[in-house]
C-alpha cells in the first residue's frame, strides 16, 4: 500500500510537475506579481509605496482615467462584435465549402485563407496601410474600376470609420484560425449522418445547416471564446497601423493599446507600471468574467453528441 | 596529442590577450533612438573620434524611435544598457537621473561649451545639476519646392495672409499638392503645425513661461488664433489627408508632388537623400502688421552618462569630445537639419540648413511650449495637443473647444494654472 502511495506520487509529480512548474514561472508569478504591483504607487523617486487598491478607484472614479479606459472597453466590445459578425460566420461558411465532397484544390485553398495568420502584423499593418491610402493605394482606383470612386474615404484616418476598417483588417488575418478548428470539426461527422440526410433527400445547404452546424457547436462555442480572449488582448495591429495614442480621437484605442500608453508612457507622457499594472488586472478580470459568462452560461448547456 | 595540446593552449593564450587588449582599450556603447544616423556615426563621427583617440572603442547602437523609452528603460532595469545613452529632452531623461540611472556632468569641462537655454532640456527644476550634454537642436519652418513657386510665379510669404495667397494659388493651378501634412499619426499636427506657427502668435518664450508661471491661460487669445490658423489648412492638404502618415508626407513632397511641406529642419537629411527636389525654406511666417518673428528651435537631443557605466572614465573622454567645436562641425555638416547646440562657430554646408540656421540670427528662438513641466500630468498636455491639433485640422473640433480641453486638463493638476 505504502509502495504504491509512493509509486503514484511519484507519477504525479513526473507528468504534472514540469507543466505545473512552467506554468507557475510564466503564467502563475507574472500574474501575481501584476496583481501585487497594481496595489503601490510610485514617487518622484521611483520608491513605491502600498496603497491597496487606490489605483482601482483612480481608474473607476477619476474622469481622466475613467473616460479613456471606458473608451477602451466599449471600443473593444465593437471589435469582438465585428469578429463575432464577421470572422466567424465567414470561418463557418469557408469550412463548410471546404468540407464539401469532390472538391479541387482544396489544400491550395486552406494554405491559402490560413496564409494571412502566419504573417507578422507589422507586414499586415503596412500593407493594409497602403492598400488603402488615398495616396498611392490601389483601393481607390479598384473602386473607380466598378464607377464606385465616390465611395472612396481615407477609412483609417477618419473617427467614425477607422475601428472598423482595422476591425476587418484583423478579420482578414485571423480568418483561418476558426476556419481550421471548424474544418478539423466537420471532418468528424460521421459519414453514416450525412449519407442518411443525402437519401432522405436533403440539400447540401440543408445538411449544413440541420446535419453539420448542431454537431460541431461546441467547437463555434471554443471559436468564439478563443475569439474573445484574443480581442480582449488585442493591440499589436492598433498600434502598427495607428501608434500608442490610436487616433482619430482615440476612436480606435483598444484596452492593449490604453495599458501600454500607460505602462511605458507615450512622448512625453512618463510610463507607470504601477497604474499600467492597475489596468492590465483589469482586463484579466474582465476576459475572466467574460471566460466565466461562456462556461457557466453556455458551455454547460451545450449538448456533446456521442457517435 | 602533445602538439594539439600545446596548439589549443597557445590559441587560448592569445584569445586572452585580445580580450585583455580588448577589455584594456575601452568599449563604448551608444544608446540611441537615431537609427536613421546609424551610417553617419560608423562613417563619420566614430572614426574621427578615433583619429585622436584610437585606443577607445565606440559602437553605436541604435533602438528603433517607437521603442526607445520603453526599451531604454528595461535595459537600465536589467542593467545591459549602454555607457552612454542619448537623451530625451526634459522629463524622460529627468526621470532616469533622479532614479540614479544618468550620472551628472556639472564637472564635465565641455559643458562649460553650453548656454543656459541650451541645457535647460537636461538641468533639474532648481536650476543646479545638468545631466546630459546638449548635442541638437531641430527647427520647424517650411520647406518647398523651388519649381512649384516658379510654376506659380510666387515668392516665399512673409506673413500669413501671403502664406494663404499662395495656397490658393497652387491649389488653382492644380498641378501640384499645394501643403503636405496628414494627420492620421497625430504628432505631426502638432509638432509640424501647432508648434511650428505657434510662437508668433505668443511670442516665443514670452508667452511658453507664462504658461508655466499661470499668468497665461490656453483659452487665452494666441492659442485660439493658432489653432484658427490650423483650422484653415484642411482644403490646401493632400486628399485624403486623415489617414496620411508621416512616411506619406515625406514620400509625397520628394516625390515631387506637393509645393509646400510643414517641416522640422532633420527632415533636411531625408529630402537630400531621397529625391532630388530643388529645395527651398521660409520660416513660419508671422501675421500681417507683426514686426518680431519667433521660431521653433527646439532642444532635442542630449547624451548622459549611464550610472553604472564600468567605462565612465572613456566615457566621459568621449563626451568632452563631443563638446568641441570638431564634433560640432562634423555633426552639422553630416546631418543637416540637426544645429549643434553648443557656443562654437561653425560653417553649415548644406543651403537649406544654413538658411534654417540663420533664422537664428532674424528671430527670437524658443522651445516647444508643452515640453518643460506642463506634461508631466495626467491627461498628459503632449498627448492632448496630439489629439486636439488633428481634430482641429481634420475640421471635427473648433479651435476654442480645443483650447478649453487643453485648458481643463491641464488645470485640472498643474497648480499656477488653477
Amino acid at each position: 500500500m505504502i509502495k504504491n502511495n509512493a509509486r503514484r506520487l511519484f507519477l504525479l509529480i513526473f507528468f504534472l510537475g514540469p507543466a505545473v512548474l512552467i506554468y507557475t514561472i510564466f503564467s502563475v508569478y507574472p500574474l501575481i506579481a501584476t496583481m501585487s504591483l497594481s496595489t503601490f504607487t510610485a514617487d518622484g523617486s521611483g520608491v513605491r509605496h502600498f496603497v491597496g487598491l487606490d489605483n482601482y478607484l483612480v481608474l473607476i472614479l477619476d474622469k481622466d482615467w475613467r473616460e479613456p479606459f471606458w473608451n477602451a472597453f466599449l471600443n473593444n466590445i465593437l471589435f469582438f462584435i465585428i469578429h463575432m459578425l464577421v470572422q466567424n460566420p465567414i470561418g463557418i461558411a469557408i469550412a463548410g465549402l471546404l468540407s464539401l465532397p469532390n472538391l479541387k484544390f482544396r489544400a491550395t485553398y486552406r494554405t491559402l485563407i490560413f496564409t494571412p495568420t502566419m504573417l507578422s502584423v507589422v507586414i499586415i499593418g503596412f500593407s493594409w496601410n497602403l492598400i488603402l491610402s488615398p495616396l498611392w493605394g490601389i483601393s481607390e482606383g479598384f473602386l473607380k474600376f466598378f464607377g464606385l470612386g465616390i465611395l472612396f474615404k481615407p477609412w483609417l484616418g477618419l473617427e467614425g470609420s477607422a475601428l472598423i476598417t482595422i476591425g476587418l483588417i484583423s478579420v482578414w488575418q485571423f480568418v483561418g484560425i476558426p476556419l481550421m478548428l471548424i474544418y478539423a470539426a466537420l471532418l468528424n461527422v460521421p459519414s453514416e449522418l450525412v449519407d442518411a440526410a443525402r437519401i432522405d433527400g436533403l440539400s447540401h445547404l440543408r445538411i449544413f445547416f440541420s446535419v453539420k452546424l448542431p454537431l460541431i457547436a461546441p467547437t463555434i462555442g471554443l471559436v468564439s471564446i478563443l475569439t474573445f480572449v484574443g480581442n480582449f488582448n488585442a493591440f499589436d495591429l492598433v498600434y502598427s497601423i495607428k501608434g500608442a495614442l490610436a487616433g482619430p480621437n482615440f476612436s480606435t484605442d483598444l484596452l492593449g493599446t490604453f495599458f501600454y500608453r500607460t505602462f511605458f508612457g507615450n512622448q512625453l507622457q512618463l510610463g507607470s507600471p504601477t497604474m499600467g499594472a492597475t489596468i492590465a488586472t483589469s482586463m484579466f478580470l474582465i476576459i475572466l468574467i467574460g471566460v466565466c459568462i461562456y462556461l457557466y452560461g453556455i458551455q454547460r448547456r451545450l449538448e456533446r453528441h456521442s457517435f | 596529442m602533445g602538439k594539439l595540446r600545446l596548439l589549443k593552449i597557445a590559441l587560448a593564450a592569445t584569445t586572452l590577450a585580445a580580450t585583455m587588449a580588448a577589455a584594456h582599450a575601452g568599449n563604448l556603447k551608444i544608446e540611441s533612438w537615431r537609427n536613421d544616423d546609424a551610417d553617419i556615426w560608423n562613417s563619420k563621427i566614430i572614426p574621427a573620434f578615433n583619429k585622436s583617440h584610437p585606443d577607445i572603442k565606440v559602437e553605436f547602437a541604435p533602438t528603433a524611435p517607437k521603442e526607445y523609452n520603453a526599451a531604454l528603460n528595461a535595459r537600465l532595469a536589467g542593467g545591459t544598457a549602454g555607457d552612454l545613452i542619448t537623451c530625451r529632452p526634459f522629463d524622460a531623461s529627468l526621470e532616469l537621473f533622479n532614479k540614479g540611472n544618468l550620472t551628472a556632468l556639472n564637472d564635465l569641462k565641455g559643458m562649460a561649451n553650453f548656454s543656459d537655454v541650451a541645457k535647460s532640456a537636461w538641468t533639474t527644476d532648481d536650476g543646479k545639476t545638468t545631466f546630459c550634454l546638449p548635442m541638437a537642436s531641430v527647427i520647424h519652418g517650411f520647406m518647398y519646392n523651388k519649381d512649384a513657386l516658379k510654376k506659380v510665379g510666387a515668392s516665399e510669404p512673409k506673413t500669413m495672409e501671403e502664406f494663404y495667397a499662395l495656397l490658393e494659388k497652387l491649389k488653382k493651378d492644380g498641378t501640384y499638392v499645394p501643403l503636405v501634412l496628414g494627420t492620421a499619426d497625430q504628432w505631426e499636427s502638432a509638432t509640424m503645425g501647432f508648434q511650428n506657427i505657434g510662437p508668433n502668435y505668443w511670442k516665443g518664450e514670452e508667452g511658453r513661461n507664462a504658461l508655466i508661471k499661470g499668468t497665461q491661460k490656453l483659452t487665452d487669445a494666441p492659442y485660439v488664433a493658432t489653432f484658427k490658423e490650423l483650422a484653415k489648412w484642411g482644403p490646401y492638404l493632400g486628399s485624403g489627408y486623415q489617414a496620411q502618415t508621416y512616411p506619406d508626407s515625406q514620400n509625397l513632397f520628394s516625390l515631387g508632388k506637393a509645393a509646400i511641406y510643414a517641416a522640422g529642419s532633420w527632415d533636411i537629411s531625408t529630402f537630400r537623400t531621397q529625391g532630388n527636389i530643388p529645395l527651398g525654406a521660409f520660416k513660419a511666417p508671422p501675421p500681417a502688421g507683426q514686426s518680431d518673428c519667433y521660431i521653433s528651435d527646439h532642444t532635442d537631443i542630449g547624451i548622459g552618462l549611464n550610472a553604472a557605466s564600468k567605462n565612465a572614465a572613456d566615457a566621459r573622454v568621449f563626451l568632452d569630445w563631443m563638446a568641441t567645436s570638431e564634433f560640432a562641425e562634423i555633426f552639422a555638416n553630416s546631418l543637416p537639419g540637426f544645429f549643434p547646440l553648443s557656443n562654437a562657430r561653425i560653417t553649415v554646408k548644406d543651403d537649406v540648413a544654413a538658411t534654417f540656421l540663420s533664422w537664428r540670427g532674424e528671430c527670437k528662438s524658443t522651445i516647444r511650449n508643452s515640453y518643460q513641466i506642463l506634461s508631466r500630468g495626467t491627461p498628459n498636455l503632449e498627448n492632448e495637443l496630439w489629439n486636439v491639433s488633428a481634430q482641429v485640422i481634420n475640421g471635427k473640433m473648433s479651435p476654442e473647444d480645443a483650447t478649453k480641453q487643453l485648458q481643463a486638463g491641464l488645470a485640472k493638476w498643474y497648480k499656477p494654472q488653477q
